[in-house]
This record gives C-alpha cells, structure tokens and sequence, in this order.
C-alpha cells in the first residue's frame, strides 16, 4: 500500500501526517504537491489540515481549483480511500466530495482543545481497528469546524450511517455532534479533529492510531505494496 | 463591458455567528429597534462581452466558486460601464 500526503500552499499539518502514517503506521508514503496532476501509484490520499491558499474566500474554496483535484476525483471516483483532516475536509466539501459545509464555530473562537468523540460506526475502511461505540480523545484545532447541512442532506447522511465520529461535548455547533463523516459510497472521509496528532503517546495519547491502522487494513493487498 | 456586482449570503436556514454577535452588540449600544442583521460577501467584476453571455457566466462563477451553495446564496446585478 503506497499513500500520497498532498501539499497546498499553506498546508501546516501535511509533514506531521507524513510522519504518522509511515514514520508510526509504518506505511509506504510521500508528499505529493498540490500542482501535480496525477495520482497514480496510490492506494490512499491523505489531505491535511493548515490554511491552504490563505484561506482565501472560504477555507478550501481556492484549493478545490489545484491541479491535483481533477486526480483526486477521479481517483475517488474510482473507489480510491481518500482521508481529509481538517482544512482537509474543509476541501473535499468544498469540491463536492463530502456532503455539506463547515461553518465559523458558534462561538467564534479557534479551538484548540483535546476531544472526546465516540466512533459510532466501526463497519468502514477509516474505524475497522476501533471497538464499536470506542471512546477515544483527538485534539481538534479550528475555526471553522461547525458542520452544516440542510435537513434533507442530513437525513440521508443517517440514514446511509455516514457519520463515523461524533463528538461528545459537541464544541463547535456541527448538526447532530458531526465531527467525521464519509460519502455515501463510504471510500471518502473527512473529519475536524487530528489524527495524526494523536499516534505516540508523548504527544498525549495513541486514539488516532486507529484511523491508519483502519486504513492499512483495508488497503491490505493492495497493488503498491511497501518496499 | 459590464460590472457585475455580487452579493453573497448565508441561507436563511444557516445560524451565523458573526451576525449574532454584531445584532447583540448593536442592541448593548442601545439600538434595540434592531430586529436583525445580515453579514454577506461583496464583490464587483468587471466584464466583456453581451449582456446575455455575461449574465450566464456571472451566474456560473457564482455557482462554482463565490458562493458555496450547500450554505449560500448569492445575487448580483449587472451595469454596463
């Protein structure tokens, strides 16, 4: 299994998800700039979080026009698992990936807090190493995290069982505690809170590891095996 | 050549905190008429072209990058400058 980690101008949390997923899951992985337009000889994308492009206009709203989006739908098109951290699943909303939107926090504040959240469906390709129901603690750090879809969307998303994590003390105002959810095929997932921030316990804690270790699993097999 | 002047806003349907606050704060100053407020986006761009075609392609910029219509909506008008 070979992982590509994308690059966007202002992308902050691109080397640290690197270095989770193959420094500690012990993938095979690279960085792949945001101006490249191919995407293949990978198993998994990986879109992290920072302030791609500034920001600028809505978060995610410039980085869904990069070079590298027409691979990255396609590639997901094609059922490839692709995993949005953040400002990463602030772009994959924004380019129509993932349902919905993330709006400013309804207290206007960034928060940069650890979170307990409860995995609420371990049946996908980013939750199969978690226990059903697992509590488990991620740091989020955002502004706009507050997830938002219109009544309809979201009915569809619960009844497709597209959310994953929920968040325990909701901190932000998302609709029904959203913290993580997939597409409805269940090959797309973005999420707020960090991952990657979470895979050694000298950082505070291993939750996170279950995320990579998911995707590992899945991808089991896969053409580009690891050197 | 044609300005087009956007203005993009969240849905009715979408709480925004940031004209909340400015609605609360308006009332603390004493403005306690003020029954509502709306925080929205404004841009100008200036075009060539006909009308017709002009209008088309204002509206799919719109529709593809100003506005996120999962939580926006957007209107605009055009002046031939």
């Amino acid at each position: 299994m070979k992982a590509a980690v994308l690059t966007f101008p202002g992308s902050n949390c691109d080397d640290d998800l690197l270095w989770a997923v193959k420094d500690i899951a012990g993938a095979d992985a690279e960085l792949v700039s945001a101006k490249s337009e191919s995407l293949d000889g990978f198993d998994l994308v990986l879109v992290p979080g920072g302030f791609s492009y500034g920001d600028y206009l809505r978060s995610g709203a410039i980085a869904k026009f990069a070079p590298i989006m027409t691979a990255l739908k396609q590639f997901a098109d094609n059922g490839g698992y692709v995993l949005g951290i953040c400002n990463g699943f602030q772009i994959l909303t924004e380019a129509g990936l993932l349902p919905g939107a993330l709006q400013w926090n309804t207290s206007l504040e960034f928060i940069c807090e650890p979170e307990p959240l409860k995995v609420v469906n371990n049946q996908t390709a980013f939750s199969n190493q978690y226990p059903e129901d697992q509590a488990i603690t991620l740091p989020i750090a955002h502004g706009e995290g507050n997830y938002y879809a219109d009544a309809d969307t979201l009915a569809e998303i619960e009844a497709n069982h597209q959310v994953v994590f929920r968040y325990a003390k909701n901190p932000n105002g998302s609709l029904n505690d959203i913290a993580g959810l997939t597409n409805k095929a269940g090959n797309v997932l973005g999420m707020m809170p960090h991952p990657e921030r979470a895979v050694e316990a000298l950082l505070g804690g291993t939750d996170g590891l279950g995320v990579f270790e998911s995707l590992i699993n899945a991808t089991k097999g896969a053409a580009h095996a690891a050197n | 050549m044609f300005k087009a002047k956007i203005y993009v806003n969240y849905k009715p349907s979408v709480l925004d905190p940031k004209a909340e606050v400015i609605k609360n704060t308006l009332s603390r100053l004493g403005q306690t008429n003020v029954k509502d407020v709306t925080v929205g986006k404004y841009f100008e761009v200036l075009l060539e072209g006909n009308r017709d075609a002009v209008d088309q392609q204002v509206d799919a910029l719109c529709d593809q990058m100003l506005a996120n219509v999962n939580m926006e909506a957007y209107r605009y008008s055009l002046e031939e400058v």
